[in-house]
């Protein structure tokens, strides 16, 4: 049931910038969400993620840029008007009012008609799984719980726009897990936009339509998860996304690339200028075996350390040339049997089109969307 | 082989150091315990004993013997019943003046940069580090009829004769005002400033104006800050001698100068011990209504 929302289509991030001082909070941030979209904010801390997110709750004033809700521009409008359901990091919920004050408090702030609001709450209580809680005072209630009551609060007056800033960063990682998945049933079932910050980039490769990654209060790159995954822009991206090892190569006469002495190929585009490197994502490097086709760049390397981890091993191998990169190999009986040992000798490959090319040093290359 | 390993799972099993154990855990309390004994010590030699010994004075006459005459007469006289009405009347005053005045000034340091929120709390403090007499006779000074605020308020004509702000209980109150106006801001501002800011911005994006944001967030987190302000100037203010003596001019006699007087003028210890233990009484009564008014633990507790 997607809700069709009038003069609503689209965020709008025009070349925003904040500086505190000396330093760039945001530094020049464009970014167009569309309606019913999950965009999220990925990038370590001090990125400019949560001063973006403020900025779009009217919490903080923008040094220079704008924002568009549709057609208008909010830049400058009081918090209390811009009609978002913000959903914070600590959940912020009210502990002198009991889970129904929390969740009535937009709709009261409304001059909501109280048999409506009784009956929005339990419809909102229901939706997060809470049904009949109402009475509980917020000191109650388990982080999950909490949670969801944030959530409920967030979206019980039907806000235009969901911003959610690491509402998941507090629950211990099963339960996190497992709220990913609700969330993104949640906005399937209400077709609200969403924004959502994080620096958990499993945690936006699972729930987003789009991600941004941010760093230094610019975007560096925005796509689908699929698209930031695969085709990483840039040596940042790579290693931000992904459990991924940048190795540093060479280039050489003739527009061909090399990691120490072996040559190697690629299926993909080699960035133009400057220093590259290639970002191997752990799942993607196999141990050779005989029987496998020519497409592969094979290195040579010893094993340096093997660390168990359940479903998987990570084996870490130290490349002739120097460089180590990570492997991480799925645990079966095939696998697990033929296991090399540490310091034993070993062949690793990677397919030519799993062979990612990134420019090294984003922060020298000229930004496109740098204001 | 087999048995070595038997009798190495019982060692394991039953392992003989438990008692070993407890002794430690014993040691580790009685260390604590010693941490407390000079406080504990203080305490007793300085609290206690004076406080018996001022309970027998006050039950016992001058020759001694056992009698409630000086209680009976706390509640009989009708000076006395009046000068303790007088005493909490003021201190209910002072009180709810120094709220008003103390809690914009709380919120603006709670609101306010780090800096700025600095040099507002100096500013606040900057009295406490003067003597309470020098800041008294200051007051007497100001506001005597020919003081600089009589002389101001004439000039500018808002009155036409001098008001009589001293040696009556406004004089009393404006001083007593300015003594604890500190402790109120202080205990406001802490209580204030424990409250997360995204309290402020979750009620905003939730619709909520800024007046209402206050009324139905900020206002009831602070109500521990306050209550706790509000009780301890209430009961400082209970048994404030200086200030209201300087400044009340011996007109306005509150429950304080009755101790005094009864021991200067009348050298009579016995109803100067009792007046003082209504007082401590009454004190410690107000602590309990408080506390069950505002149950204070409970709001502490679901933060």
């Amino acid at each position: 049931m997607t809700r069709s929302r009038a003069g609503f289509d689209t965020v709008s991030i025009r070349a925003l910038t904040k500086d505190y001082g000396v330093t760039k909070a945001l530094d020049g941030v464009s970014l167009d969400v569309r309606e019913g979209e999950f965009v999220s904010l990925l990038g370590p801390s001090g990125s400019g993620k949560t001063t973006l997110l403020n900025i779009l709750g009217g919490f903080d004033r923008p040094t220079s840029g704008q924002v568009f809700f549709g057609s208008t521009d909010v830049t400058l409008l009081q918090p209390h008007l811009r009609d978002i359901g913000m959903v914070f990091q600590n959940y912020a919920l009210f502990p002198h009012m009991t889970v129904e004050g929390n969740i009535a408090y937009p709709l009261r702030a409304r001059n909501v008609g109280s048999a409506e609001i009784a009956r929005r709450v339990a419809d909102a209580l229901t939706l997060v799984e809470l049904a009949g809680y109402q009475t509980r005072r917020i000191g109650q209630l388990s982080g999950g719980q909490k949670q969801r009551v944030a959530l409920a609060r967030a979206l019980v007056f039907d806000p235009k726009l969901i911003l959610l800033d690491e509402p998941l960063s507090a629950l211990d990682k099963q339960l996190r897990e497992s709220m990913q998945i609700e969330l993104r049933q949640l906005h399937a079932k209400l077709g609200a936009t969403m924004i959502y910050v994080t620096h958990d980039q499993r945690e936006a490769l699972t729930m987003s339509d789009r991600i941004a990654v941010m760093r230094s209060g610019r975007i560096e790159q925005l796509g689908t998860p699929t698209e930031l995954y695969n085709f990483p822009r840039n040596d940042f991206v790579a290693s931000f996304v992904g459990e991924s090892t940048l190795v540093p190569l060479q280039r050489s006469d003739g527009g061909s690339v090399s990691l120490g002495t072996s040559r190697l190929r690629t299926g993909r585009p080699v960035p133009q200028d400057g220093p590259i490197a290639l970002a191997v994502h752990a799942e993607k490097l196999i141990l050779d075996s005989p029987g496998e086709g020519e497409d592969w760049n094979r290195f040579d390397g010893s094993v340096s350390d093997v660390i168990y981890q359940g479903e998987s091993v990570k084996i870490s191998v130290r490349l002739d040339d120097g460089a180590s990169v990570g492997l991480r190999q799925h645990c079966h009986h095939r696998s697990m049997s033929s296991l090399p040992q540490v310091g034993s000798r070993v062949k690793v490959a990677l397919h030519v089109e799993d062979t990612i090319l990134v420019p090294c040093d984003a922060e020298s290359v000229p930004q496109a969307h740098a204001a | 082989m087999s048995a070595t390993i038997n009798s190495f799972q019982q060692r394991i099993d039953r392992a003989d150091n438990a008692a070993e154990l407890a002794r430690a855990g014993r040691r580790e309390q009685w260390g604590l315990v010693a941490l407390v004994l000079p406080a504990a010590a203080f305490v007793v030699a300085l609290m206690v004993i004076p406080l018996v010994w001022l309970f027998w004075q006050s039950i016992t006459d001058q020759s001694g013997a056992l009698t409630l005459m000086n209680y009976v007469r706390i509640f009989t006289e009708e000076g006395t019943l009046a000068t303790f009405q007088r005493t909490f009347v003021a201190s209910l005053m002072v009180t709810a003046i120094c709220v008003v005045l103390g809690y914009p000034v709380a919120f603006l340091a709670a609101v306010s940069k780090p800096r700025t929120a600095t040099i507002i709390m100096v500013l606040v403090l900057i009295p406490f580090w003067t003597s309470v007499l020098v800041r008294t006779y200051a007051w007497l000074v100001l506001l005597q009829r020919t003081g600089l605020v009589n002389q101001f308020l004439t000039w500018a004509g808002v009155v036409e004769a001098p008001l009589a702000l001293v040696h009556n209980l406004t004089g009393s109150v404006i001083g007593m005002v300015h003594i604890m106006l500190p402790f109120v801001i202080l205990t406001l501002y802490s209580s204030l400033t424990q409250i997360p800011a995204d309290f402020g911005r979750a009620a905003a994006s939730l619709g909520a104006r800024p007046g209402r944001v206050f009324r139905t967030v900020i206002f009831p987190l602070s109500l521990p800050g306050l209550v706790a302000g509000s009780v301890f100037v209430f009961v400082l203010s209970l048994g404030f001698y200086i200030t209201p003596e300087l400044l009340g001019g011996g007109r306005t006699v509150m429950v304080s100068m009755l101790v005094q007087r009864n021991i200067d003028l009348y050298f009579q210890f016995g109803s100067a011990s009792a007046v003082a233990f209504v007082l401590l009484a009454a004190t410690l009564l107000i602590l309990w209504l408080a506390d069950r008014v505002v149950p204070l633990g409970k709001i502490l507790a679901d933060r």
